[in-house]
């Protein structure tokens, strides 16, 4: 490891060089992925995150609710947060870096960000072309349309005509195309490379209709100057399972990343919170102390420290307090959890048994 | 010592070249290296595959289908390579209008601005002056909003008898276009989406005109001051032999200064013929589907990035050589009459 070590961190520091270009990233990085890469450390990602002293995570940084930056500088939101517990579970700090849509894909490639915690959609190309593994889904999504309440549309069937502003490089612009195709409608795209051009074009009545991911649209209505003049529109036309991506083939990374965020399912569905997790590590309950590290070797089988969970519990909460502090009905998004909910609950959230 | 420095000098470019050759080589090893090591297949095989997005601005291509060459339009149902063809057709569209444009303007404020009694010297000065030093991006964004605040909804369109409409989608008029079959017909726009929206017709949209007036003025500048200072090069004896020969002004300007002038403007100018090209991907802001932006699409769908930016510096390596061919000749020709002269 140490012989080889020199040329992975020579690489590593042009790739971060390349972000700073922003739109030219992806020439960059190309150039990057020229240059020996992680890939030949593809097992090592927890050694090398450990050795760092902090997990790169690939956020979007302008998305409210899933990782944007607050007033005091910090990113915020439920990507975010779920970075900050891999990072507390690996006994390291977070550190983030803003993707854009068309450069995220690269970075994980080329080794630039250690997991990538951007909503991004779980797909099966996305799987095996790009050569990723997707650790379980941590916010079900599926795309919308936002609409001006003056149109007096009530449903995405009536948008026929329509211009419709959308992100590129996204499954959304993709999901767009089959929607209007399959309906037989008509409609014309407008398509913006950054989110905030897309939103500013459709604040200035480029377009008559907004799609994305309904979390999103959430985000974009909340930022609208006046957001009760726009309304998202109830249908849901594509499935958009939200999961965190890891390289493929890197197992003992993709596990800690999978099971940091099956621990904060699991916290929720035993009650273990932020406030009340250390008092549970002697409790009762035998799932409990094993997940908190009270009982067993689950942490060690890891490669982590016993108390893994309930590090990563204690620096952001479990899963329901994560959403309800990010998206919920206290925040300007006040999105239901509906399929977010826990499986016991009505909705998909179904953590693996912790044994 | 001449034969010594000479010999030196070509160790050291062959070392230069050496070097440049075993870093291609280094770099494209770890290329497919990596690339097999994250599962994805390298190789340009992916643009016969069927891009499946849309595209905002299409027009007819000379293309091939079932073996004839025919008119084929882009729909989401092309291939990746018909998708970044119209990509490519979208940036040309808006670099041959940008080039003339530009240079017009280029040599319409450098008139005004040589001479010092016009009444329009100080704007034209002024500017050159701010429109050189404001970054490209941020005149394309203002110009961008601009427009679409200036523009009227669909609703309230201007409207010129029944078929010609503008509004914040676009300068709408009847023209040709083609259909699925590829047979051209004649179509005026309609209004749809119960007359909140408009289609079909010839249209500009406002991404399109952003982005020309933006280039078409940010170019412009420079170009006008190239041909000021050229007309300022050409040496005061010209214009005053030119007069004594009797020539009007007028005469003087045509035959004497500006065949001069042009001489020594044209290769400057031209570079900012290649840098209006490659400007263009900026429009990957504002929403106008020219080649970068398609091509962002297409490497988020297939996962080619490498292909995808090789065809990008390919595409504007190949116009930049060939206007920079295309000049070398017109440059040499105007030298060799100038010699027999």
């Amino acid at each position: 490891m140490s012989a080889s070590s020199r040329p992975q961190r020579f690489h590593v520091n042009l790739s971060q060089a390349c972000m700073s270009l922003g739109r030219r990233a992806p020439a960059c990085l190309v150039v990057a992925a020229l240059l020996p890469s992680a890939q030949g450390f593809a097992q090592a990602t927890l050694a090398k995150v450990k050795k760092q002293g902090y997990v790169m995570c690939g956020v979007t940084g302008d998305l409210a609710g899933f990782s944007a930056t607050d007033s005091k500088g910090q990113i915020q939101g439920i990507d975010a947060d779920l970075c900050r517990a891999i990072a507390a579970a690996s006994g390291v700090e977070a550190r983030f870096k803003p993707l854009t849509a068309t450069t995220r894909f690269t970075a994980l490639q080329s080794g630039e960000i250690d997991v990538l915690t951007r909503n991004t959609t779980w797909s099966l190309s996305r799987d095996t072309k790009l050569g990723f593994d997707f650790v379980g889904v941590n916010y079900y999504d599926g795309q919308g349309f936002l609409v001006p309440k003056s149109l007096n549309v009530k449903s995405a069937k009536e948008l026929d005509g329509a211009s419709v502003c959308v992100q590129s490089g996204t499954t959304t612009e993709l999901n767009l195309t089959e929607f209007f195709k399959v309906s037989k409608k008509k409609y014309k795209p407008v398509v913006f490379a950054n989110f905030n051009d897309a939103n500013k074009a459709y604040a200035s009545g480029r377009c008559d209709a907004y799609t994305t991911d309904a979390s999103g649209l959430a985000a974009v209505r909340a930022a609208l100057k006046d957001p009760s003049a726009h309304v998202i529109l109830p249908d849901i036309i594509s499935k958009e399972p939200l999961s965190p991506a890891t390289r493929h083939g890197d197992d003992a990374w993709t596990d800690v990343v999978r099971w940091t965020l099956n621990a904060l399912i699991t916290a929720e569905e035993k009650g273990v919170t932020q406030a009340n997790a250390k008092s549970l590590v002697a409790g009762n309950d035998p799932e409990v102390k094993r997940l908190l590290g009270g009982e067993g070797t689950l942490g060690a089988d890891m490669g982590l420290s016993p108390d893994w969970a309930l590090k990563a519990i204690l620096a952001v909460g479990n899963y329901g307090e994560i959403f309800e502090r990010h998206l919920g009905a206290k925040t300007p998004l006040k999105l239901e959890r509906g399929l977010n909910a826990l499986w016991n609950k009505g909705g998909l959230l179904y953590s693996p048994p912790f044994n | 010592m001449k034969a010594m420095r000479s010999k030196a000098g070509f160790l050291l470019q062959f070392a230069c070249v050496v070097f440049i050759v075993a870093l291609v080589v280094f770099a494209g090893i770890n290329a497919s290296n990596n690339l097999r090591a994250s599962g994805s297949a390298a190789g340009f095989g992916f643009l016969a595959q069927v891009a499946g997005f849309d595209i905002a601005e299409t027009f007819p291509l000379p293309w091939f289908r079932d073996g004839t060459l025919t008119w084929v339009e882009y729909r989401s149902e092309g291939s990746y390579l018909l998708a970044l063809a119209t990509g490519l057709a979208n940036t040309l569209k808006v670099a041959v209008v940008g080039i003339v444009l530009s240079s017009a303007v280029g040599v319409l404020v450098a008139l005004v601005a040589s001479s010092k009694d016009s009444p329009l010297h100080l704007p034209a000065q002024f500017y050159i002056r701010i429109v050189r030093n404001v970054p490209l991006l941020l005149q394309l964004l203002i110009w961008y909003v601009l427009l679409l605040r200036i523009l009227p909804e669909v609703s309230e369109s201007l409207r010129v008898g029944s078929s010609v409409f503008l509004n914040n989608r676009g300068l709408f008029v009847p023209g040709p276009v083609i259909d699925a079959v590829g047979v051209f017909r004649f179509e005026s726009p309609e209004l749809v989406f119960g007359g909140r929206n408009i289609r079909g017709g010839l249209s500009l949209s406002p991404e399109y005109v952003a982005l020309v007036t933006g280039l078409t003025l940010y170019t412009g500048s420079f170009i006008a001051e190239l041909v000021r200072v050229a007309l300022a090069a050409v040496p005061s004896g010209q214009r005053e032999a030119a007069s004594a020969l009797g020539l009007s002004p007028l005469q003087s300007f045509r035959h004497v200064l500006l065949p001069q002038a042009v001489r020594i403007a044209v290769p400057p100018v031209v570079s900012q013929y290649l840098n209006l090209l490659k400007n263009s991907s900026l429009a990957v802001a504002i929403g106008y589907p020219e080649l970068v932006g398609v091509g962002g699409t297409v490497i988020n769908q297939s996962g080619q990035a490498i292909e995808v930016v090789l065809l990008w510096m390919a595409v504007y390596l190949f116009f930049s050589l060939l206007t920079s061919w295309f000049v070398n000749g017109w440059n040499a020709r105007t030298l060799r009459i100038q010699g027999a002269a």
